[in-house]
């Protein structure tokens, strides 16, 4: 069990501990930045291995959110009790010298303990690039690759952290209608090859209930939670699916 | 190619004014006899040019080095950057024309007074722009390296020094434009040898036109190394475009 309430010369450090049951649980969090209230008590349980999508207006501090499961920020208020997560952050945030394969296992040459040489990092980055069908692209650098891709190699690289908490932010928001509905296809094949505890921060309300075990709507700034909807509805999920089109208006409803 | 026919137009005027003019030739040489003297000189031309390079080659290296070196100490340290930077821009104002005679009475008329002031001159716009781009790494890069776990070697090994090589090269072909003139300039102050030692002694000698050939000569080869510069560049950085502000072969 780990609470995060320390840091070495101020900066947030992700926590290295685990929950006893790899839960994740946010109890009474606030967080401001200077005179702007972003999160207000929001308190928040996930089982492990449950995905959770986090919808809200622009602003309403979910990318705070995440950052602070992910030990990047610390909360003024409250307590955040995380098994180690990673964020996959918003934009790709590929580095450009790098081909998808390299792009992809950065995530195992850098962090605590053993890191991998190249080679070896490679070895293990392979499989995962190729399970998400970009076996053609390895050598392939960033500018070359499509932003369906890049968002691909974007979330290898997020497994590849091997965290048990993955935090999406908005993985899929600037990607076109067509190129979004084959993300969504790949995430969820990925978390059931490779079951994940998720938080998905997405401001498509679809989207959170085609993918999500549940749903938690925050309000507008200082965001707090309003809503927070279970998906009892079986995959694969289509867009057109009555209980999908039902919750999509109940979710809708509670964001208003 | 602009460039060519811009050079081409000036050198025509040039040649027509002393033509036309009856300007002696130890005053303002034409430029058909700059042309004579780099074929007719071409042997003492050569041994003084390998001289200049040398020092200009070795000089542009310790610049390097030693840029590279203090870009990446002033980024890692605060302390270090409030005490140092100071100076370093203090040292910039250091009259070169001043330390070079005293640079040649400290260590003869050899090459380490040259490789000094290359050094002193070059290593700055080194600096700066490495620094700055050590420092101007994308925010979101920085939050993803962080949620990895990146340590403050591996943040700078992965992210930090990779983004900054494009502006390393931009520092590397300006220290190569000031790097010829602070080779001559260094030479003029003491030296049996190089470039400028030649200028320095064809104008006494009413051979003016050897010292247009020599810095002709000079100009080439610095113009030669920015555009190895800007090749390197371009095979080592594919990722990074070059803007077409400079010279591209």
């Amino acid at each position: 069990m780990t609470t995060r309430t320390q840091a070495r010369d101020g900066r947030p450090r992700p926590a290295s501990g685990r929950t006893d049951d790899g839960a994740l649980r946010l109890a009474g969090v606030g967080r401001s930045f200077g005179a702007v209230e972003a999160l207000r008590d929001v308190s928040l349980e996930v089982p492990a291995g449950e995905v959770v999508a986090v919808v809200g207006p622009s602003g309403c501090g979910k990318s705070t959110l995440l950052e602070l499961v992910c030990g990047l920020q610390r909360p003024d208020a409250g307590t955040v009790q995380a098994p180690r997560a990673v964020l996959m952050p918003q934009g790709d945030q590929l580095l450009p010298w790098l081909g998808a394969l390299d792009n992809a296992a950065l995530a195992l040459r850098v962090g605590g303990d053993g890191r991998m040489t190249r080679q070896a990092a490679r070895e293990r980055a392979r499989p995962v690039l190729a399970a998400l069908g970009l076996d053609g692209f390895a050598a392939v650098r960033p500018a070359q690759l499509s932003g369906g891709m890049r968002q691909r190699v974007a979330f290898a690289r997020t497994l590849l952290a091997g965290a048990p908490v993955l935090c999406l932010d908005e993985p899929f928001g600037a990607l076109d209608a067509i190129t979004r509905a084959d993300a969504q296809a790949w995430l969820q094949d990925a978390l059931e090859a490779e079951p994940r505890t998720v938080l998905l921060v997405t401001h498509d309300v679809e989207e959170a209930v085609l993918l999500a075990d549940r749903i938690v709507v925050l309000s507008p700034r200082p965001g707090r939670v309003v809503a927070d909807l279970p998906v009892a509805l079986p995959h694969p999920r289509a867009a057109t699916d009555p209980g999908v089109v039902a919750l999509r208006q109940q979710a809708l409803e509670r964001l208003r | 190619m602009l460039a060519a026919l811009l050079l081409l137009a000036g050198l025509g005027a040039w040649q027509l004014y002393t033509v036309a003019g009856s300007v002696d030739t130890f005053i303002l040489p034409a430029p058909s006899d700059v042309i004579a003297s780099l074929w007719d000189d071409r042997a003492l031309l050569w041994s003084n040019f390998t001289v200049t390079a040398r020092e200009m080659g070795v000089g542009l290296a310790v610049s390097l080095a030693l840029g590279v070196a203090l870009a990446v100490a002033l980024h890692e340290s605060r302390t270090t950057r409030r005490a140092v930077y100071p100076l370093l821009i203090a040292s910039q104002t250091i009259p070169v024309v001043l330390v070079a005679p005293l640079l040649v009475t400290w260590f003869g008329y050899g090459i380490t007074p040259k490789v000094a002031i290359v050094a002193l001159v070059c290593f700055f716009p080194i600096v700066v722009p490495t620094l700055s781009a050590l420092g101007a790494v994308d925010p979101g890069q920085r939050k993803l390296m962080s949620t990895l776990g990146a340590s403050r070697w591996q943040l700078l090994r992965h992210v930090e020094a990779p983004s900054a090589l494009p502006a390393l090269f931009v520092g590397a072909r300006l220290s190569v434009a000031v790097g010829a003139i602070a080779a001559v300039l260094a030479e003029t102050a003491g030296s049996e040898s190089g470039l400028g030692h030649l200028m320095l002694q064809s104008i006494p000698q009413l051979e003016t036109a050897r010292a247009f050939a020599a810095v002709a000569v000079l100009s080439l080869f610095s113009l030669a190394l920015y555009l190895g510069l800007t090749l390197a560049q371009r095979r080592l950085l594919p990722w990074a475009p070059l803007r077409p502000e400079g010279p591209t072969p």
